[in-house]
């Protein structure tokens, strides 16, 4: 089965998916809706079928496959997968499934063709598991950009409040970070004896000057796309105007392009100048980490909220990336999944709510868990998940993170434990301000909040619950199929775990 | 086997090892999963199991004890009494190794049984007090949430397992505290709970994370055994972040506030959660972690003085409240300052408190459920000053309640003189002036808690009537409810005498638990230390009596200086506002300003400024040939002068 081409026919799919269903009569949306699902559902199981043939302890890049592109400048489409590549491959084949049935009535309000939407959500579903199987530089920055057109319509053509302003400010803000990785693309070609394939960049010498300046501008593109701060202002808005499904895909999967790439393109073929500015990514992380916290603690716009976690989560992921430990990076490459399932949950639902109410301002609620009793247990079970509790995925993730940094840099690592009391400040406030307490008067007058979730609304979130708390339990599956990349990464850097301060106790134990 | 057992403090060198559970034994992960599936069941079903859910979650209490019980006869003819459970790897990544398993050593089994055998009880006077809830089904399912958290707590067999527990039981009270979620009061107290205790598992976060650093491992067994090769500093800062851990868990100086507040919460979770036993979980972190605390004199003076400290707080303001549950959280509060100072103590004084622990999760769970009934009766009346002479109508209430608080005052012969008391000459056997000190303070709180329970006491059943005018004919609570309570009244009246005889031989089998008995001779003989703790109890309880024995004022009286602070919690609350929650409020406010102006203002602003300046070059296409001729002349004269130059080499 491994000779099978996964990841050309998973990225084509979709697109071939989106042409048809982008044919399909306008008068016909329901069609539209049933064919898109259908073939989301088609890449999900061709996506499980690559994951079982995936073998966690063989090469590092899997089911390569090479196509000539433009053979002058040595460009190919070259696709290759990793196990962190993998895992970002498969939550994407779970995400758009369900975004797609959680989106069922999204366009119909608007003027807009609703084909078309559900034809861009599965364009974007095509790029997107381009740009992570993706093992050509060229294709890989081509994928990077192209991703932002099906994005930049979801969000100005079917979006909410300031659509326009949100679309184009993050349109222009990840293509500035695009053009300096650009330069750095072409800077790498240069330097690295005119190809852009990914495995043999990897084995060129770089002086080091020239691998800070190529080393800042991917950074720069990937913290713009993470978002790191102080990049992230973009996000709160895209995320607040964005439909509520297209935002589950942008912090969900979009945005893991910036911290996946940090760890594919930054710290194999620029493994010095990583560790030279190691430091700063770490001040960035550790900055995001409390500094959204707090904001998010401070926002009146549920959406813009959750837009804030998910900076706050992101400095989590920069921490663990940048600590150089197996732990700690293992940590990150799993908050990476975790936080795609769990914040993905949590915009999913926060968007259920803002159906009902019409507005997505938190003091318009108040005392809804009288009227939407299981709604708002799916919101506060995903508020759960979003602190990290014990029992859902994004604990183990966390814990990783920051053991593996405390192991190196007890610092950082002690001040980015103090995210944890934010991260429950900021969910239980917006809990209480939106569930508990009196009910909001208006509240029952609004026809809508009077209705539970929906069969489609379960099915929804059901599979994300389950992953969520299967994860929490057992996370060895995904681990082991992270681990081995993980490790490869840190030898690329050449950084290798210390040893415990005291003596070996497992031998003592035995 | 007695080297490996008895390892304690002296030996670095000592190892610690537990045998693989089989038999019956190999069962006990049924103890977390029965509870667990148990809530699973009820939240999923939802309302379709609103009929017989409450006795679901009964049942599975029930057969949860039962196999405790039959597990700890077990455990009883093993050799070294611990055996260890493996159920699958959690984490495993690099050099760490996290085992999903289960401990069950004697320290477990006692806490299993405490869990269960009080909570079983608990689940069935619940039955009745939820009756006319109709959120009961929910109620039971987070109850049974609860325990299964609990147990886990109490069962893991490495650090990470108990932190699973530990944010799970945290969880589990945040959804109780707050279940009635539409009162503002109810939901803020839930966060406020969860939010301390958020701090104080950061603490132990951060503690576990020493541990995996400096040994390696979070195992029980592999960390006890190699925990005398670390540096005393170490040691030291490890220990204190496990105790912020513990404080935050256990309502303990300076987490203590959420505790109280907690009483939003039905009655039965003030029993179960906040007297019995989530709260005693960290007197059970301490216990368990006593190789550590052991490890390090500073740091067994620190926690002492934070058991010291708490005990007298929650003494001095829980005579100035007149909510007969605050009463009685603040008295739990204190309570587990006695346990605290126990476990700080050290060496046979560990075993002294978790004896205190057991003996209090009778007695005030007795208490608690006898004021639900009080309640129950007098129409969700809370205020003692509106009770008095309730004796008369509710006899079993009455009855029972005298058994707990005689228990909790520490007359003899029931339970709490048999747990306290020691506790108090343990604290005199210390070295030097700290004997008199936590001696005497431990001396002052017993004689304080006869005080103010013995206040609560009178007026709620003594003394002339002082009700609201709606209640004519308060009725006793029907028998589901009054059974629970006899049973556990006759825990407060037994247990004391069995638990301390047998618990400490028992808990010997734990690791380091076993150390060697009293270091020094208390600084007064042990008769007179008996007849002290006597005198000051029959005083307090003998002014409270003569004091409130005809009744008090119904509205609140004008006050000194200390019961106005003790009214106030000692203004704990006012420093916690003024310290953390304005300038938190202010500090997110000022962010959200500069986010939005400076951050994203830079943002805007450039892109303002390339739109505005995108404007001004617009302005050049004016139309005009002329100036486009002038721009083409110039730009040829530029390249032409450019290539002269690198030609000529002036740019060399």
């Amino acid at each position: 089965m491994s000779n099978f081409p996964f990841l050309s026919v998973l990225t084509v799919a979709p697109l071939v998916g989106a042409l048809v269903v982008a044919f399909l009569p306008r008068r016909r949306p329901d069609l539209a809706k049933q064919v898109a699902f259908g073939w989301s559902l088609l890449v999900l199981a061709l996506s499980v079928v690559m994951w079982v043939s995936f073998s966690a302890d063989g090469d590092r890049l899997q089911f390569r496959e090479s196509y000539p592109w433009i053979p002058t400048w040595d460009v190919n489409f070259t696709f290759a997968v990793d196990g962190i590549a993998l895992v970002m491959l498969m939550l994407i084949a779970v995400l758009v499934p369900l975004v797609i049935l959680a989106s069922w009535h999204d366009a119909d309000a608007s003027k807009r063709s609703v084909p078309a939407y559900f034809a861009l959500l599965l364009v974007l579903e095509s790029t997107m598991i381009g740009v992570f199987a993706a093992a050509d530089v060229f294709l890989f920055y081509v994928f990077f950009e192209v991703m932002l057109v099906p994005m930049y319509f979801l969000i100005g053509s079917y979006g909410g409040h300031q659509r326009q302003y949100a679309a184009v400010k993050f349109f222009l803000y990840s293509l500035v970070g695009g053009l300096f990785m650009l330069a750095a693309v072409i800077g790498l070609w240069v330097v690295g004896g005119k190809t852009f394939d990914w495995q043999a960049l990897t084995q060129v010498d770089i002086s080091t000057g020239t691998e800070r300046w190529l080393f800042l501008g991917f950074f720069l593109a990937f913290a713009i796309k993470a978002p790191f701060f102080p990049f992230h202002t973009w996000l709160p808005d895209a995320g607040r105007a964005a439909p509520a499904g297209a935002a589950a895909l942008l912090v969900g999967v979009l945005d893991k392009v910036g911290t996946f790439g940090i760890l594919r393109y930054c710290l194999p073929l620029f493994p010095e100048a990583s560790k030279w500015f190691a430091p700063w990514a770490l001040a960035l992380g550790l900055i995001g980490i409390l500094y959204a916290a707090l904001l998010a603690v401070g926002q009146s716009d549920l959406k813009r909220l959750v837009s804030y976690t998910s900076i706050a989560h992101f400095g989590f992921i920069g921490v663990g990336i940048f600590a150089f430990t197996t732990q700690a990076g293992t940590g990150a490459v799993l908050y990476m999944l975790n936080h795609g399932l769990a914040t993905g949950l949590l915009f999913l639902v926060v968007g259920m709510l803002i159906a009902r109410r019409g507005s997505s301002l938190i003091s318009d609620f108040g005392g809804a868990g009288k009227l939407v009793p299981l709604l708002a247990g799916v919101l506060f079970f995903a508020g759960l998940a979003s602190l990290a509790l014990p029992g859902t995925a994004p604990f183990v993730s966390e814990f990783l993170v920051l053991i593996g940094t405390f192991t190196v840099n007890k610092p950082v690592a002690v001040i980015a434990t103090l995210g944890i009391v934010l991260a429950a400040a900021y969910v239980l406030w917006m809990v209480q301000r939106t569930t508990q307490g009196t009910l909001n008067p208006e509240l029952t007058e609004v026809k809508a909040m009077h209705r539970d979730l929906t069969l489609r609304e379960k099915a929804v979130v059901a599979p994300l619950i389950a992953l969520i708390v299967l994860l929490g339990f057992y996370p060895k599956p995904v681990t082991d199929v992270i681990n081995p990349a993980v490790q490869a990464t840190m030898q690329d850097v050449g950084k290798t775990d210390p040893a415990p301060e005291v003596g070996s106790v497992q031998e003592a134990a035995q | 086997m007695d080297e490996i057992l008895t390892y304690a403090q002296a030996e670095p060198a000592g190892t610690v090892t537990y045998a693989a559970a089989d038999g019956l034994l190999s069962s006990v992960w049924l103890l977390v999963a029965i509870p667990l599936a148990s809530a699973a069941i009820l939240l999923l079903l939802g309302r379709r199991a609103d009929r017989w859910g409450h006795w679901l979650g009964v049942a599975a209490i029930g057969a949860a004890f039962v196999l405790g019980l039959t597990s700890f006869f077990q455990l009883r003819g093993l050799e070294n009494k611990s055996v260890e459970l493996s159920l699958w790897d959690f984490i495993t990544v690099g050099d760490l190794r996290v085992d999903f398993g289960l401990l069950f050593d004697p320290l477990a089994a006692v806490f299993v049984l405490l869990i269960t055998g009080v909570g079983f009880l608990i689940h069935l006077y619940a039955v009745e007090y939820m009756a006319h809830d109709e959120g009961r089904r929910r109620f039971f399912a987070y109850f049974n949430l609860f325990v299964a958290a609990m147990l886990l707590l109490v069962l893991g067999n490495n650090y990470v397992m108990l932190y699973f527990g530990w944010e799970g039981v945290g969880l589990a009270s945040y959804l109780l505290i707050s279940f009635w979620y539409g009162r503002p009061s109810a939901a803020t107290a839930g966060k406020k709970a969860f939010l301390m205790n958020r701090v104080g598992d950061a603490g132990l976060a951060i503690g576990i994370f020493i541990l995996f650093a400096t040994l390696g491992t979070t195992q029980y067994d592999e960390v006890f055994s190699s925990v005398g090769g670390l540096a005393s500093g170490t040691v030291l800062v490890l220990g204190l972040l496990l105790l912020l851990g513990a404080a935050g868990k256990s309502g303990q100086f300076p987490l203590q506030a959420w505790l109280p507040d907690a009483m939003e919460g039905p009655t039965p979770v003030s029993a179960l959660i906040h007297a019995a036993t989530m709260v005693t979980a960290g007197v059970y972190l301490i216990a368990r972690s006593n190789p550590i605390f052991s490890a390090n004199e500073t740091l067994q003076l620190v926690v002492v003085s934070v058991g010291a400290l708490t005990l007298l707080m929650g003494c001095v303001i829980g005579a100035a409240k007149d909510d007969i549950k605050r009463v009685l959280a603040w008295s739990t509060v204190s309570q587990i300052g006695y346990m605290f100072l126990g476990v700080g103590l050290g060496g046979a004084a560990y075993a002294l408190a978790i004896v205190h622990l057991l003996a209090h999760g009778f007695f005030k769970a007795n208490m608690f459920l006898g004021a639900g009934s009080v309640m129950h009766g007098m129409n969700d009346q809370v205020d003692i000053r509106r009770f008095g002479g309730l004796s008369k109508y509710m006899k079993i209430t009455w009855i029972t309640f005298m058994m707990g608080w005689l228990a909790i005052i520490g007359m003899f012969p029931f339970s709490g003189f048999f747990s306290k008391e020691p506790i108090i000459v343990a604290a005199f056997e210390r070295e030097g002036w700290t004997a008199w000190l936590f001696g005497g303070a431990a001396l002052l709180g017993a004689g304080l808690t006869a005080f103010y329970m013995t206040r609560l006491f009178v007026l709620t059943f003594h003394g002339p009537k002082r009700w609201t005018e709606d209640i004519e004919h308060p009725h006793e609570s029907p028998k589901l409810m009054t059974i629970p309570l006899i049973l556990l009244a006759i825990g407060s009246v037994g247990a004391g005498f069995l638990l301390a005889t047998s618990v400490p031989d028992w808990l010997t089998a734990t690791a380091g638990l076993g150390g060697e008995h009293a270091e020094h001779a208390a600084v007064l003989p042990h008769w007179l230390l008996t007849t002290l703790s006597l005198v000051v109890t029959v005083l307090g309880a003998g002014l409270a009596w003569a004091l409130f024995r005809n009744g008090t004022a119904t509205a609140p009286q004008p006050a000194g200086v200390l019961v106005t602070a003790a009214r106030r919690n000692l203004y704990t609350d006012a420093f916690n506002e003024v310290v953390f929650e304005k300038p938190g409020i202010f500090l997110t406010r000022a962010l959200v300003f500069l986010d939005n102006r400076g951050v994203d203002g830079l943002v805007n602003g450039l892109a303002a400024g390339v739109g505005g300046g995108s404007g001004r070059l617009r302005r050049w296409q004016t139309g005009f040939v002329r100036s486009y001729a002038t721009s083409i002349l110039t730009g040829a004269l530029l390249v032409v002068a450019a290539f002269l130059a690198v030609q000529a080499g002036w740019l060399a």
